[in-house]
């Protein structure tokens, strides 16, 4: 999950002493700066659908947040449900259909295009990356492996804030890797705490005891360690 | 190794599962397991684009290749690294004589007692989507047949990537997999669940749910949801 790029991003949004309030606000800006869109908005997604606003780069981002949580339908609804992009690039062709209330009103506010990103670790749902555009067209691949890169960072963004760590440590990314999974599935059951919690315990103890979380990782599938009623 | 009577068998398992019900990370499992069995290897691993120009492990049938497999991408080193680069089968990989062609991938599999490795291609039109690995402990070669047949198993698994859509834009590929990879890791956590809720290891816990699963005529993906959420009991899928 962890390119080179998405550290570069990160690095750039934690830049300096900051609070890590802003970094969400920094990341949207910056994504929108990066690629040809028009706006960039970074919404908390909950099963039971839209949850907040975290930031938006413009007032149509706000607008399409705005839309989908009245609603309850739309991209990013759509994004999150479903774990994958919902790519639009002509939301006046295809969106009437498909989400019938939704689509007037983003049309209304000059978005042509919309391209949603889950920010997901498999069953930890933490929210959507929205990009728009008043242009209808495809992203081109680089432009994809772009907005996916953001996707990463966003991701790394939202498990850290939800930890309130400390701003420096928000480098600290989530690496992809089996055994880090599978611990994070039975930390939950340990702990009796939800995958995202567990993601946290286990990161959160890995950083005290100074080892790489994939080496505690499999520390918890050996049964060599344990995370009980640590909620 | 594989007669033509069990290939075909093999390749009516796959059309069928192919079907309304289909779960790409259950598909893929079944693929690389069939794969196995046909080309008598020891193990065989599936890693996918990840559309930022790197590869992620999406499938393993077993844990010592997975951990192979997630070397090799980490140190961006191997056949299988250079089957994804050049869309080009990389094929009887004597691995006592690549020291110096993969230094850091040779020792990782030498560590791991592999003798020989394979990686075939998932080629879509231009495209590359990702690339299938096979093991072997003894340094064995792969017949002109058995390459054709892995071919055809990549060949299975890309078709089952894009099944339902037709990939008429790019986008379609990169939604499709995203979502393939969120199922996996979704799977994986859903192990590691399971395997303490009902006292297995993560091994025991994905046969579990999977054969509850086919029991129930469902897929993999829901099992794995319904774990995760705690709407599934572990007594349910551990008849003891």
């Amino acid at each position: 999950m962890t390119t080179t790029r998405t550290t570069e991003i990160l690095s750039e949004v934690a830049r300096g002493d900051v609070d890590s309030a802003v970094l969400p606000d920094r990341l949207v800006a910056l994504c929108a700066q990066a690629l040809p869109v028009t706006g960039v908005g970074m919404v908390l997604m909950t099963d039971a659908g839209p949850a907040g606003m975290v930031a938006a780069s413009d007032g149509a981002a706000a607008t399409l947040e705005e839309l989908q949580f009245t609603l309850g339908e739309g991209p990013c609804v759509d994004c999150s449900t479903s774990g994958r992009p919902v790519l639009v690039p002509h939301l006046a062709v295809v969106g009437g259909a498909q989400w019938p209330a939704f689509t007037p009103g983003a049309l209304g506010a000059d978005v042509a295009a919309v391209f949603a990103f889950p920010l997901q670790v498999g069953g930890i749902r933490l929210g959507v990356l929205d990009l728009h555009r008043d242009v209808t067209g495809p992203l081109a691949a680089p432009d994809l492996a772009e907005a996916l890169a953001f996707a990463d960072a966003a991701t790394t963004v939202l498990l850290h804030l939800q930890a309130h760590a400390p701003a420096g440590t928000a480098v600290a990314v989530l690496e992809d890797r089996t055994e880090v999974h599978q611990a994070t599935g039975m930390v939950s059951a340990q702990a009796g705490v939800d995958l995202a919690s567990a993601l946290l315990l286990l990161r959160a103890r890995a950083f005290a005891t100074e080892r790489p979380v994939v080496d505690l990782a499999r520390d918890v599938l050996s049964r060599l360690v344990r995370f009980d009623d640590e909620a | 190794m594989s007669g033509p009577q069990r290939l075909a068998e093999v390749f009516v398992e796959l059309a069928d599962t192919l079907v309304d019900e289909f779960d790409v990370v259950d598909f893929l499992q079944v693929l690389t397991e069939r794969a196995v069995e046909l080309l008598g290897a020891d193990a065989a691993g599936l890693m996918l684009a990840d559309q930022r120009g790197g590869l992620r492990l999406m499938t393993s049938t077993t844990q010592r290749a997975g951990s192979l497999e997630a070397f090799e991408i980490q140190s961006s080193e191997g056949p299988c690294m250079d089957c994804f680069a050049t869309g080009a089968p990389v094929v009887n990989v004597d691995l006592a004589g690549a020291g110096e062609r993969w230094p850091a991938f040779t020792a990782a599999a030498a560590e791991q007692g592999y003798g020989a490795a394979h990686a075939l291609p998932l080629r879509l039109r231009g495209h590359v989507v990702g690339a299938m690995n096979l093991f072997t402990d003894a340094a064995v070669r792969l017949g002109e047949e058995d390459v054709a047949v892995g071919q055809s198993m990549a060949d299975i698994a890309t078709i089952g990537l894009l099944q339902q859509r037709s990939l008429r834009e790019q986008t379609v590929l990169s939604e499709q997999l995203q979502g393939a990879l969120t199922s996996r890791v979704l799977v994986e956590q859903a192990k590691g669940v399971l395997a303490e809720r009902a006292g297995v290891d993560v091994g025991e816990a994905f046969a579990l749910m999977r054969s509850h699963a086919r029991r129930r005529g469902t897929t993999l993906t829901s099992i794995a949801t319904a774990v995760v959420e705690g709407s599934l009991d572990a007594r349910e899928l551990a008849p003891s």
